[in-house]
């Protein structure tokens, strides 16, 4: 159980790395490269959470779920991908701006 | 007789429009429509079955729960399913009137996946499918911010994409918590298993986090103006009316049927967050100078409203909060048309240079002013009833400061409302080109204020398709 309970707190780790990038880094791609950090902690998690007991088999059904997270995440990077570089066309900056007065 | 899975079409028809629109760019705008109509009926066929044969599970391929992933439709998901429906089917007469050719091209698909994920997320019975159509429900959602184009549209899609991706995966950290701990992701099979544990605390945190910056509760509000503010009108409308609410939904259910029911603390610092959201979000919304900003800041007061149900936690509450949700989806939704017409007649939405719009657009103007009767909570409107639902479990628990709350709500929502209708009769100093609106566009605004104030009269019969399924829990009706 112990390196499965390893892995979890490393996955936990990388989650919380991620976050702490997603909110200190300004500009775009740090934020999405943040996002897929904190994605690949979560999928660590699920992954190592299926060893129930040493020496089973694990159980299958994280693993599904850690695909179907692979592809959610490759879609939603690709559309944020996307719409920094409309971004970055469309202010200069590939930022968020600063909140406005309007 | 062959039960018709109406429930399951509900979610495939959207689909299927979506690639219709999206392979034939020249007729998207008929075929979107004929779509909206199908899912109406679709809607209809699943509330005449629920209500005549009690709350439908179906289990999709056969292979049921634990390992198959199931629908379950019970009187709140019905309710949800069939707002979408009436507001969906108002939007789509709308935006065949508003996108130009070269724009509906994008918005039709987009739209109908949108849809498709709404009515897949309120039929869903699993945790992990319920994080599948959230963030199918949040792509499409961004990518319809991003449609108007322009640096505010953009921005304002990627910084929602960015707290939409958060929020998703908060919640899904907290489905991998719970399925280590009891071995399901079926909603019913965990209410079974469930015993409290550091682990399951740790999900509930989680999960509600994430949930609750979806739902963009004070404080975590702060991507949810500009989203909806610079996005085009009829994605506006749908934004403030369903999209949140499905993360609302989620943690609607999970809270009810899930978690376990010792988190007393915690329903109160919703409530607190939902009361300081109700304030500050009415304050915000008077001071704003741009008509869309200022029905924006008016949702984000709305959402609180939804949370003073939680430390109440009795059944009216819940029936209340559910009201409130049903009536704003209409109400928001009609207001964000009219806006967009004003938008679309005058150029601008400035507040102050309105220009005499109570005469030149008095369709829209009165679909905005019944709109926010609603969101008042005046009677006959569906907002009366919700307020008076939620004011009844207030007193009746003896929590007598969550009514100042609903009446100080309700008097900045006049304030606001009358601003604008106040600035919509006289004469601005600035005057402009006027552009004429599409019939269709006015008529889809006001009918749909129409049907918020409708639910205030027909109160009984929505309050007795809650019941089905039991989703508030077992005590005592009333």
């Amino acid at each position: 159980m112990s390196h499965v309970f390893l892995y979890a707190l490393v996955g936990t780790g990388l989650f919380t790395l991620g976050l702490y990038a997603l909110i200190v880094h300004t500009h775009l791609l740090r934020k999405i490269l943040a996002i897929n950090v904190m994605g690949s902690g979560v999928f660590l998690v699920l992954v190592a959470l299926a060893a129930r007991a040493r020496g089973a088999a694990p159980d299958p059904v994280p693993h599904a779920m850690v695909i179907t997270g692979i592809v959610v995440a490759v879609s939603a990077t690709a559309l944020a991908l996307a719409l920094m570089v409309r971004v970055r066309a469309e202010t200069g900056r590939a930022e968020l701006s600063e909140e406005r007065p309007e | 007789m062959a039960a018709i899975p109406w429930g399951v079409m509900a979610i495939l028809l959207p689909l299927a429009g979506a690639m219709a629109c999206f392979l034939s760019p020249r007729r998207a705008s008929p075929l979107g429509l004929i779509t909206a109509l199908g899912v109406v009926a679709c809607a209809a066929g699943l509330g005449w079955q629920v209500a005549e044969q009690g709350a439908q599970r179906y289990a999709i391929g056969g292979w049921g729960a634990p390992l198959g992933i199931d629908l379950y439709a019970d009187g709140l998901s019905l309710l949800m399913l069939m707002v979408t429906a009436v507001v969906g089917l108002g939007i789509s007469v709308y935006s065949s009137g508003y996108f130009n050719r070269e724009k509906a091209v994008n918005f039709w698909p987009l739209w109908m996946f949108l849809w498709s994920a709404l009515n897949a997320l309120f039929l869903s019975a699993d945790i992990f499918n319920l994080y599948v159509t959230l963030e199918l429900l949040g792509l499409a959602a961004v990518a319809l911010v991003a449609l108007a184009g322009g640096a505010d549209a953009l921005t304002g899609a990627m910084r929602y994409l960015l707290v939409s991706l958060l929020g998703s995966l908060a919640y899904l950290l907290g489905v991998a918590l719970l399925y280590h701990s009891f071995g399901c992701l079926d909603i019913a099979l965990l209410a079974e298993r469930m015993e409290p544990s550091p682990a399951v605390m740790a999900a509930m945190g989680l999960m509600s986090a994430g949930l609750l910056l979806k739902t963009a509760l004070f404080p975590l509000h702060f991507w949810l103006p500009p989203a909806h503010a610079s996005a085009p009108a009829p994605v506006s409308a749908l934004l403030s009316a369903l999209v949140v609410k499905a993360s609302f939904y989620i943690l609607l259910r999970l809270w009810l049927d899930v978690f376990p029911v010792t988190a007393a603390g915690l329903g109160q610092l919703l409530g607190l967050l939902g009361a300081a959201a109700v304030l500050w979000g009415g304050l915000q919304a008077l001071r704003q100078t741009r008509l869309k900003m200022l029905i924006a800041y008016s949702t984000v007061a709305q959402l609180g409203y939804l949370f003073l149900a939680f430390p109440l936690g009795s059944n009216v509450a819940w029936q209340g909060a559910l009201y409130l949700l049903l009536s704003h989806a209409l109400a928001k939704a009609a207001m964000f048309m009219a806006a967009g017409n004003i938008l679309c007649f005058g150029g601008h939405d400035r507040i102050a240079d309105l220009d005499r719009v109570a005469q030149r657009l008095p369709l829209s103007l009165a679909a905005f002013g019944l709109a926010g009767v609603s969101i008042m909570g005046l009677p006959p409107s569906g907002g009366f009833i919700a307020k008076w639902l939620l004011l009844e479990a207030a007193m009746r628990s003896g929590q007598w400061w969550w009514v100042i709350i609903l009446i100080l709500g309700g008097l900045l929502a006049a304030a606001y409302v009358f601003k604008v209708i106040g600035y919509a009769f006289t004469q601005a100093v600035m005057t402009h080109e006027a552009r004429a609106v599409p019939a269709t566009m006015e008529w889809a605004a006001l009918v749909l204020a129409l049907v918020a104030i409708l639910l205030g009269l027909v109160a009984p019969w929505p309050l007795a398709l809650m019941e089905i399924g039991l989703p508030f829990g077992g005590e005592a009706a009333g």
